[in-house]
């Protein structure tokens, strides 16, 4: 192993780093975005929208990621839609994520037993008032162990955004491995690059996963 | 408006060699299915046990794989392994061993929860009519365990599918890089075949993974 190479790329590695986690905030975010109004669409049943929200969740679960970004990126251009690469990065990663956080969402809302909010209801709740503080609450809390495993499963997904000549952790050590062929140090630096950005995110969401688990219903 | 390249995907024998990557993107899967459907069955049953090493060491493994990128783990065992260990190793097989090492953690955490998600009493009552352990896994523990674990297998093999994109980074000619190969050989004659060929890649992977997840929820619905 050789360190002092290993202290020359640390600073392009944390640049990696930084651009890595800010398209990967904005395409969680903007997945969530797209996840929520997807799982009200559905959960409102409204005509239409529905079925295009159906076939635009089926659609991104079932490709990959890597061929979704070389659509937008290499082939929309070809019809007249230039997107820079860091757009479409956060584009896809959105736009799976978003399908991904539907269905979590979604099948969260339906687990929710009919019964729940039927006794609002007599109790004499608004229709809105036994979403609110009945089936949301139990909603979120089943939803968040599959919520915060899609968080992880996006944030992993950027290792994909090399391929679209953004320079973020894959992309560095890919260049760096090919100018220098330090393998060993860059593969080291890559793995401690990647869990310094995904180990905390794991370890807060069991912390959450387990503080909602009050919220359950029942036994 | 030029044409967007759906001739140039009928020309010659263009259509039939991205049929061709696909094969090897969907062959790569399907023997890493195999394998990580063998060991996780030994690995779950192992976890489902009372062994506290063996559970923590299975944590650890468990974690990894959740937080390292696929691709991350293609470059350390397609470059990183053979650099240390000095041995020669084929793109494909690094890539099979990649997939094996994520399938069989995910599918022994399945296998595990599906086991521990069957009633103790289960276990009692056969064991009271006088079953060995083998037998209460094989006629009692297994065939119900077995009917929660068939979608989600399912389910693992179109992830797995989806993830074989990536084995273009280290070397592989599947489907991408097929379509990548078209598109450059055809460059001069028309300049606009990425769209047609990447949308037709991204239908083929739809195509072969649509089916396959519909049946894992129609099955799911079916057994719950």
């Amino acid at each position: 192993m050789d360190f002092e190479a290993m202290r020359e790329y640390l600073p392009l590695f944390k640049d990696a780093l930084a651009l890595t986690v800010r398209i990967g905030w904005q395409g969680v975010l903007l997945a969530f975005l797209i996840g929520i109004a997807c799982a009200i669409i559905q959960h409102m049943r409204l005509p239409v929208l529905r079925t295009v929200a159906a076939v635009y969740i089926e659609l991104f679960r079932n490709t990959p990621l890597l061929v979704q970004l070389f659509f937008l990126y290499f082939a929309l251009p070809k019809i007249g839609l230039r997107i820079s690469a860091e757009l479409c990065g956060v584009l896809g990663l959105g736009l799976l994520g978003g399908a991904y956080m539907a269905e979590t969402i979604r099948s969260g809302l339906e687990s929710i037993a009919p019964i729940q909010s039927e006794s609002a209801q007599s109790l004499g709740m608004t229709g809105m008032q036994a979403f609110r503080y009945v089936i949301l609450p139990q909603a979120v809390s089943r939803s968040v162990p599959g919520l915060i495993a899609n968080v992880i499963f996006l944030l992993k997904e950027t290792s994909v955004f090399s391929t679209v000549s953004l320079m973020d952790l894959m992309f560095t050590a890919k260049d760096l491995i090919g100018m220098y062929a330090k393998t060993m140090e860059c593969l080291t630096l890559l793995v401690v690059f990647y869990l310094i950005m995904l180990l905390p995110v794991s370890v807060l969401g069991s912390l959450v996963e387990r503080r909602l688990r009050h919220a359950e219903f029942g036994p | 408006m030029q044409s967007l390249g759906l001739d140039v995907l009928f020309k010659g024998k263009n259509f039939v060699r991205l049929l061709g990557g696909l094969w090897v993107a969907v062959r790569i899967s399907l023997i890493s299915v195999a394998i990580s459907i063998a060991l996780g069955l030994i690995m779950g049953m192992l976890m489902a046990g009372k062994n506290r090493v063996l559970k923590a060491m299975f944590r650890v493994y468990l974690e990894i794989v959740r937080i390292m990128p696929q691709m991350v783990l293609l470059f350390v065992v397609y470059f990183g392994t053979t650099r240390v260990f000095g041995w020669n190793l084929s793109p494909e097989a690094s890539a099979i061993i990649v997939f094996s090492f994520w399938g069989v953690a995910e599918m022994g955490d399945l296998v595990r929860g599906a086991l521990v998600s069957i009633p103790r009493i289960q276990y009692e009552s056969a064991e009271a009519l006088g079953l060995t352990t083998a037998q209460v896994y094989l006629y009692v523990i297994l065939p119900q365990t077995f009917r929660r674990l068939v979608p989600l297998s399912i389910n693992l093999i179109t992830r797995m599918i989806k993830t074989t994109s990536l084995v273009m980074m280290i070397g592989i000619v599947e489907v991408l890089k097929v379509a990548q190969q078209i598109i450059e050989a055809n460059r001069r004659t028309s300049p606009n075949a990425a769209f047609g060929v990447f949308a037709t890649v991204f239908l083929l992977y739809f195509l072969i993974c649509w089916p396959i997840s519909r049946l894992a929820g129609y099955l799911e619905k079916r057994w719950a």
